[in-house]
């Protein structure tokens, strides 16, 4: 695999404003994304998992939340900097998104077409009305909806949950962008219409050489879709790493917990039906974080220097990184 | 830990919504059809199906809690659908209900001692001070401590808020425990404890559940036995091994081959199925799934599957094992 880095977010950090305080959504996050490979970004909710991938599009809900810090490096240039004409540019285009729920994300007001065709009216503004219709007829073809001319002049109620995140999905890649961040692209579907989705996604990364950001807290769907895993906890990286590394010789205790806590399932239906090992606790809020590792008041193996700084990047192998003071 | 007494039987169970198309046109939405199980004491029943399958519906028919159109549904040996509403309290004590969404089953302006001895004061079975005692102990047994008494939901995280329902269901001793997707909304290090809980109650109190979730790998974990709901009909059960190694019906085949799995070695080839869950409204003719099935024959378009007992206990609904 081409490994040219496309993108790259150096100490991220995203913060709210509430009358509480301010909440660290996103506290330091560092990564890369190469060419035509698949990061799984992996977290319980609030994580912060879906607030990088929106920080990437500048879609950041504004005025309560905003970037604090950090680079995003995209094609050389840092989107951060952008003026809001050049990002709009990129947005849609050369990185596009699938939002979580595709029971919301459409406009109930416009007809399929109309929205889909936007992404060509904006983007392509050299297409003819005719050329745009002919290409939303193509892209409904290729993410397999049928009788896609009817389609185009339906509404979004008219359709099924699994046919409207294939609208979202063809929306998104309609301009072949070089990065798609997948947030959850599939919770809101049953398990068969997702394998369907899935399969569509990996396609189009074949043909396309697409990178994509697949962020979920499917631990099955990450391990198997994903070359590379971030795992997040309360707004931070604690591991990250390649798919069998991570999965096979996870170091933080909290990637470890994890991949326990889940009922598997396995070949072995004996070891499936063992009692599950639990994290103890609940996820910290982020209005007020422990001083140092944010995982220490949960962590089996915490020791005094758990609680006094922030944990230091360690590398544990080829590419496998790890936050942890053990 | 399967016990022999059978504690629920149910029978051709049968629910179906009435649907107005037109003005003169009545038809009905068949939710549940033909739906037809034994839940032994001790036993742990997984209901598994994809959304608007029927899981949900089947739950509250059980109990009631919606009249079922048709069938016979026995618990301990007594007829519940013949009951009258006084009897039907009594046996309500019996069964008791877990349901999905923390946040939204609790009501906010109440505390939890509240709560928890509702059922108590309900059914006259403890009040005043002998009723917070029960509270406070039904509460150590979840998990919970005695500060909560006096907290209200929001105070509370999902996990605590589900155990919170947890011990209001089990406040009246109940032999089954009708658990709706009881750890689908919480988060992934929370089910892990959610989930101990329950199996823990079960052996301390000798509990039955009926277990739903659409999760194949909780409901492998938790259940005896696991039956695979499709558009309103069970079409297959079998015992929790024998189904998890050896499906037999191309949806459950399916269904199991489309769950994504974190161990390689445990992946099986996936099936992709064409097309989506048809319209419970306007069911296919024949077998509700040939129209997905990559093992359709004729008499699949023509005619209904029977429900019927492959060997050692493995039901199925398919006309390839008749």
């Amino acid at each position: 695999m081409e490994s040219h880095p496309l993108l790259r977010i150096r100490e991220l950090h995203v913060h709210f404003l509430t009358l509480r305080g301010t909440v660290r959504a996103v506290n330091g996050v560092h990564f890369t994304v190469r060419e035509g490979e698949t990061i799984g970004i992996v977290g319980e909710s609030g994580c912060g998992k879906t607030m990088t991938g929106l920080s990437i599009l500048r879609l950041i809900p504004r005025p309560a939340g905003r970037i604090a810090r950090g680079e995003i490096e995209f094609d050389g240039k840092d989107l951060l900097l952008l003026p809001e004409p050049e990002m709009r540019k990129i947005r849609g285009n050369q990185i596009s998104m699938i939002f979580q729920d595709p029971m919301t994300s459409l406009n109930p007001c416009y007809s399929i077409g109309n929205q889909l065709g936007e992404v060509f009216r904006l983007h392509r503004k050299e297409l003819r009305r005719d050329e745009i219709r002919e290409r939303c007829v193509e892209l409904l073809k290729l993410v397999e909806i049928p009788m896609p001319e009817l389609r185009l002049r339906q509404y979004p109620h008219e359709l099924s949950g699994g046919m409207r995140q294939r609208i979202m999905i063809a929306s998104a890649i309609a301009c072949r962008p070089r990065i798609l961040i997948a947030d959850e692209p599939t919770t809101a579907l049953d398990v068969t219409i997702q394998a369907q989705i899935l399969e569509l996604i990996h396609k189009l990364r074949e043909e396309v050489n697409t990178s994509v950001l697949l962020i979920t807290h499917n631990l099955g769907l990450m391990a198997e879709n994903a070359d590379r895993v971030v795992v997040m906890y309360a707004g931070r990286i604690v591991e990250q790493g390649p798919v069998d590394e991570v999965i096979n010789h996870a170091v933080h205790p909290y990637t470890q917990g994890l991949f326990r806590s889940i009922p598997r399932m396995t070949k072995d239906f004996k070891e499936m039906k063992q009692r599950l090992i639990e994290i103890p606790g609940v996820v910290p809020s982020l209005l007020t974080l422990p001083r140092g590792c944010a995982f220490a008041p949960r962590c089996s193996k915490r020791r005094a220097i758990c609680d006094q700084q922030e944990p230091e990047r360690v590398e544990v192998g080829l590419h496998h990184d790890v936050w942890c003071a053990l | 830990m399967t016990g022999n007494s059978e504690l629920l039987e149910v029978n051709q169970l049968k629910k179906y919504f009435p649907y107005r198309m037109g003005v003169f046109k009545k038809a009905h939405i068949k939710a549940v059809d033909d739906v037809s199980f034994v839940l032994k004491e001790g036993e742990t029943l997984g209901l598994v199906g994809e959304s608007g399958c029927g899981k949900s519906t089947t739950a509250r028919a059980i109990q009631r809690l919606i009249e079922p159109t048709g069938g016979r549904i026995l618990f301990q040996g007594m007829d519940i659908c013949s009951l009258k509403r006084r009897e039907l309290r009594q046996v309500r004590k019996e069964m008791q209900m877990i349901y999905q969404d923390p946040y939204a089953s609790l009501d906010p302006r109440m505390r939890i001692e509240t709560i928890v001895g509702e059922p108590l004061e309900v059914h006259h079975v403890a009040r005043g001070k002998e009723k917070e005692d029960r509270v406070r102990d039904l509460l150590q047994k979840v998990g919970l401590k005695s500060e909560h008494m006096r907290s209200y939901p929001n105070e509370l995280s999902g996990g605590q808020r589900q155990r919170v329902g947890i011990a209001r269901a089990l406040a009246l001793h109940p032999k089954l425990i009708v658990a709706d997707e009881p750890v689908s909304s919480l988060d992934v290090s929370v089910q892990a404890q959610v989930l101990n809980l329950l199996k823990e109650l079960q052996t301390q109190f000798g509990l039955s559940y009926l277990f739903i979730s659409h999760d194949l790998g909780v409901v492998a974990h938790v259940s005896d036995r696991i039956a695979v709901m499709y558009l309103g009909r069970i079409v297959e059960l079998a015992r929790d091994e024998e189904l998890y190694f050896n499906p037999l019906h191309p949806y459950t085949k399916a269904l199991f081959s489309a769950a994504p799995v974190v161990d390689r070695s445990a992946r099986r080839k996936r099936i992709l199925l064409r097309g989506e869950i048809p319209s419970i409204l306007a069911p296919p003719r024949g077998c509700s799934f040939h129209m997905r099935c990559g093992e359709k024959r004729k008499v699949c378009e023509m005619k209904e599957p029977e429900f019927r007992d492959v060997g050692q206990g493995h039901f199925v609904a398919c006309h390839l094992f008749e």
